[in-house]
């Protein structure tokens, strides 16, 4: 099994945790636990989140980064780490930890 | 023709002519005189009627023909610029005539109709260029001819204009005076107007030109239209001769000194005249007539209207999400950046992860903050406190309080009814001293813990009374000697209301001296009605109760709506067997008229002092319009009812809404369903049966039983009378009389039944007893009454003073809270919400005090989810319930079994257990093998022929059979069951 699957399954394993999507730097899906048409939709909103996010960070500081971002909803959190050629989506349902 | 018209027409003809005397001022036709006023002209009748009347006449159009085609013509003379012949008379001043060859035309760029055409007519030609030409071409220049007159033009631009025509005599004319050409190149437009008759200015120049000249009006000849007319009409003008008159005097009497004296008006005969105004018949006119102006403005509407947009939407453009094929993804996931990646940011997202595994970060304490401490055993203040107690010492002090109830509009009135503290055996032998005390309802009010407010009084001790729900002045009591009292207290509301005592504000207002001796005395209200003695209870009415005001029920006990929503209708119970139904309203038909015959001996010999007639009719001849008489099962006494309760409650109008028109007829249903089906339509002719309103109810009796009976009266198949129905079922669960059966204000279906040492709680559809029911507590029960704002929480009084407070979600086996109240027993307990923030428990004391606690707020306040949790404990209790009747199934198998195991043992019955007919065949066979192999052996011995049965076998079939028949079960209880077997 490669790292990426490794480390799919040790984030799968933590409670609540409900998909994970990679999307690469252009918000197209590499990899994804969950289904076509709500990955799609994650990775197209979260990655213009994202970017946002990022650009904001970076025009208060230039010198500063955008290591990970948490967005909680009444429903879950879902947790975005961004690099600058990938995008990590994780979405937990902390209620049901 | 009338004169005015007349004027009119020659009016109008005036204008005409005038009109035309200006438009035609070189027309062609004949000038004509204006006519002289007020007559017509006779060859002009026709058109001046048309023109005022008739246009479409001939003569009329004729007429009018005239001004307006000069009028046509003068437009095209505007319009068109070409000069015609009146233009060939004049050529302007200080112009020449002047030929200019081609060449020169050229030279100038002024060629003929191609520079200069008949319409751009005009060419300014520097003075310069002219010289200029003079001397290069000299004698062969066009303008030699007026060389000097070039030389002599003060100006520095000529002005040449093209004669196209020829019309004076040359192809072009020059301009050698400023004042000429700047008339030419700027014709003032009013005088083209005016001056159009004379034709000296070309119109063309009017429409080029914008400045505008202000030329004065002339003043013109006044033409009489008539106002001056009207002008006359409005002057005053003196018509009569003037009055003359002269006023003497005695030549003495002037400057005489004056005296003035004061002297009384009625002295004089003539001292005082007196003008009374009066209607004067001289002005009495009546308007006819009414001059009155109008004028009429065309309609101004402002009206908007706003339309959809509709943005642009690209229809055309279809997407779709950009993604990877299987193998593209494999490949990237398979680079070592993508791995890298996802070992950088993983321990980021554990650390996320697990954040939210340990804690809810987000979680709102506030929100939860209450909770825990809500429930009892904290330090929390959870005591009931003493807030107001009402004693009085003539009327209320050495009796007993029977029943407490609150004001229900306002706001810290509450009404106790007071009775003697003795037996039946001690009131006979005090009955002088008891009949000589007045029975009353004393009604406190919190701002006066001295005084009552009001008496009521009442024929007999009061055990039992409430206020009417729909108009809080009428008050219904129960007597000790069953009677039904009813008062009307709307003469008194006012004393009621008062926010200070109502004592202290009579004695501000009145003037001293002036007191009214009873002013501080509390007034007593007589009853108004109470019921005829015969057809009352025969016992002390325990419970009564007013139908809450939706309903109504007719003679055979069917519930209706009561369209009036005013309760009209009272139930009532006494320990006589029965209870019955009244109607506050006046009967109709036969029974009226005895009534009516009735009050009028009355009315002449006693009214009693301030009775309010409110319920005459009823007075002394009321009777019960419903029966239900409380039949036991079993021989042995009917019921006696002490308390009662029935499911439908004061506002709620869920049944109306369910209702169905009129009463059809249906005999079957109703002998196993609470709710109503059959009856006849009954006296209420179009009020609508109410389906839902269930006619069963709960009655507590004398003897601690809890009867479920119907008060629809059915007809009894042995006997064929309509009479109240057999209960649906009955338990006997308190050891001593039933002090108060209550619906719970949360649960409709659940009741607090309390009674002897215990209470008990009911839900509605659970028959085979209660679901919960409390140890014997060592002190007996008095009364309880449910928390109006925790579902769970009750309160119990107890004969030693104290109260219980009963919270069935904290502790079920023993009550939350304890308290003593009173030195005395408690008989009477009554909760009440006053306001959202202050709720007060009212205490009954068998010593006439009447204790008002405050609830606490633990008590008060619900907890949350609160109904939910209740609601869930009583359904865990209905199916311990059912677990219950599974069990005793289970018990009476049980026993069978340990009966059989024991005949077994004995050996008498068989390894298996057979049926009582495989038994019984299985013994026969015995038997009869028995009976072969003994008479074989006699007959073998030779003894005997006969045959012998054997007694004591024979008792073992006969037992095993009896008990056969005995085992089902009685449903009606788990007592009489045991009791049966043990017989």
């Amino acid at each position: 099994m490669s790292e990426v699957e490794e480390t799919i399954k040790r984030i799968q394993s933590h409670k609540g945790v409900s998909g994970i999507i990679i999307v690469n730097a252009d918000g197209i899906p590499i990899r994804t636990t969950l289904d076509n048409s709500t990955t799609v939709q994650y990775s197209g909103l979260i990655h213009q989140l994202a970017a946002k996010a990022k650009s904001t960070v970076r025009d208060l500081d230039p010198q500063n980064d955008l290591t990970f971002l948490r967005i909680r909803s009444k429903k879950h959190e879902i947790m975005v780490a961004p690099d600058n050629e990938y995008l990590l989506i994780v979405i937990q349902n902390p209620n049901a930890v | 023709m009338s004169d005015t018209e007349g004027k009119e027409v020659s009016d109008k003809e005036k204008e005409h002519s005038e009109e035309k005397e200006m438009d035609t001022a070189k027309s062609p036709k004949p000038r004509k005189t204006p006519p002289s006023s007020g007559k017509s002209s006779p060859k002009k009748p026709g058109s001046a009627k048309s023109g005022t009347m008739t246009p479409k006449s001939p003569a009329g159009s004729r007429g009018r023909a005239t001004p307006k085609s000069k009028g046509k013509r003068e437009e095209i003379k505007m319009e068109t610029p070409a000069p015609e012949e009146e233009e060939d008379a004049t050529l302007p001043d200080h112009c020449e005539p002047i030929f200019l060859s081609s060449k020169t035309q050229t030279i100038f760029s002024c060629v003929c109709d191609s520079d200069v055409t008949k319409e751009n007519r005009f060419k300014i030609i520097p003075k310069a260029a002219i010289l200029e030409d003079l001397h290069n071409r000299a004698g062969v220049c066009d303008f030699h001819p007026i060389k000097n007159k070039i030389i002599e033009y003060p100006g520095e631009e000529f002005l040449l204009v093209y004669d196209r025509d020829f019309k004076f005599g040359q192809n072009f004319y020059i301009c050698f005076s400023e004042e000429t050409k700047e008339k030419l190149l700027h014709p003032p437009k009013k005088e083209g107007e005016v001056v159009e008759g004379e034709g000296g200015v070309p119109g063309e120049e009017a429409e080029d030109t914008t400045v505008y000249k202000y030329v004065p009006p002339q003043s013109k000849e006044w033409v009489s239209h008539g106002s001056e007319k009207e002008i006359k009409e409005e002057s005053v003008v003196e018509m009569r001769r003037r009055l003359k008159v002269s006023v003497r005097r005695k030549r003495k009497l002037f400057g005489a000194p004056c005296k003035f004296t004061d002297r009384n008006v009625g002295d004089a005969k003539d001292g005082y005249v007196e003008c009374t105004s009066y209607k004067d018949k001289t002005f009495d006119l009546q308007k006819i007539e009414l001059d009155k102006g109008i004028q009429a403005i065309p309609w101004f509407m402002d009206s908007g209207t706003q339309t959809e947009w509709k943005y642009p939407r690209n229809a055309n453009t279809q997407y779709y999400p950009r993604e990877f094929s299987q193998h593209e993804q494999q490949e990237i996931l398979k680079k070592k950046q993508t791995g890298t990646f996802m070992d950088g940011v993983c321990p980021r997202f554990q650390l996320a992860l697990q954040q939210n595994e340990i804690m809810d970060v987000f979680f709102n304490d506030w929100l939860n903050l209450g909770e825990a401490d809500n429930t009892f055993g904290s330090k929390a203040d959870n005591h009931l406190k003493e807030y107001q107690s009402f004693a009085d010492l003539q009327f209320s002090k050495e009796k007993k309080i029977t029943d407490i109830q609150w004001h229900p509009t306002i706001k810290g009135i509450v009404a106790v009814s007071v009775a003697e503290k003795l037996t039946f055996d001690e009131r006979i032998d005090n009955a002088s001293k008891v009949i000589m005390t007045p029975s009353l309802i004393l009604i406190w009010s919190f701002t006066d813990p001295i005084n009552p407010q009001l008496f009521l009084e009442a024929p007999d001790d009061i055990h039992s009374f409430q206020f009417c729900p729909s108009n809080p002045n009428i008050i219904a009591g129960g007597c000790q000697n069953g009677q039904l009292v009813l008062w009307d207290i709307s003469a008194h509301a006012d004393r009621l209301k008062q926010p200070r005592g109502g004592n202290r504000n009579k004695r501000a207002t009145v003037l001293p001296g002036f007191e009214d001796p009873n002013a501080l005395k509390t007034p007593i209200v007589r009853y108004c009605a109470v019921s005829s003695i015969e057809n009352s209870h025969h016992a002390p009415i325990t419970d009564i109760m007013w139908l809450p005001d939706h309903v109504e029920i007719n003679r055979m006990g069917v519930p209706q709506e009561n369209k009036g929503f005013e309760s009209c209708q009272i139930f009532t119970c006494a320990t006589d067997n029965c209870i019955l139904v009244w109607d506050t309203r006046p009967t109709k038909g036969p029974q009226q008229q005895q009534q009516g015959a009735k009050p009028k001996d009355k009315d002449g010999t006693k009214n009693p002092i301030g009775v309010p007639d409110t319920f005459k009719h009823l007075d002394l001849t009321w009777k019960p319009m419903l029966k239900v008489h409380l039949h036991k099962s079993e021989p042995g006494g009917d019921h006696a009812p002490t308390k009662f309760s029935i499911a439908e409650k004061q506002g709620d109008r869920g049944a109306l809404s369910k209702a169905t028109d009129g009463g059809v007829p249906d005999k079957e249903a109703s002998v196993t369903g609470g709710y109503f089906q059959s009856g006849k339509p009954g006296s209420g002719r179009e009020k609508r049966t109410l389906q839902t309103v269930k006619t069963h109810f709960f009655v507590g009796t004398e003897d601690g039983e809890v009867v479920y009976v119907d008060w629809m009266p059915q007809k009894d198949q042995d006997t064929g009378k309509i009479q109240t129905p057999k209960p649906d079922f009955y338990h006997t669960m308190h050891d001593g009389p039933i002090m108060t059966v209550q619906r719970s204000p949360f649960f409709m279906d659940i009741l607090l039944v309390v009674g002897g040492w215990n209470f008990t709680i009911w839900k509605e559809a659970v028959v085979s007893g209660p679901i919960l029911q409390s140890a014997p507590n060592p002190i007996r029960m008095t009364s309880g009454f449910w928390s109006p704002s925790r579902p769970g929480v009750f309160y119990i009084s107890k004969v030693d003073g104290s109260v219980d407070v009963w919270d069935l979600l904290d502790k079920t086996h023993e009550p939350s809270i304890t308290q003593s109240v009173s030195p005395s027993a408690i008989t009477k307990i009554y909760p009440h919400a006053v306001s959202h923030k202050q709720h007060l428990l009212a205490v009954g004391d068998s010593s006439g005090t009447l204790h008002i606690l405050e609830i606490p707020w633990s008590l008060r306040l619900p907890a949350p989810n609160e109904v939910t949790g209740v609601a869930n404990y009583f359904e865990r209790e209905v199916k311990r319930r059912g677990f219950v009747v599974q069990r005793w199934d289970f018990r009476e198998h049980e026993k069978r079994e340990l009966e059989a195991e024991a005949k077994k043992k004995a050996g008498i019955a068989p390894n298996v257990l057979l049926t009582d007919e495989e038994i019984e065949y299985r013994l026969k066979l015995e038997y009869q093998t028995y009976m072969e192999a003994e008479g074989n052996f006699l007959r073998e011995l030779g003894i005997t022929k006969e045959e012998e049965p054997l007694p004591q076998t024979y008792s073992v079939t006969q037992f095993l059979s009896d008990t056969g028949t005995q085992r089902h079960r009685n449903s009606v209880s788990r007592y009489p069951v045991t009791g049966f077997i043990s017989d």
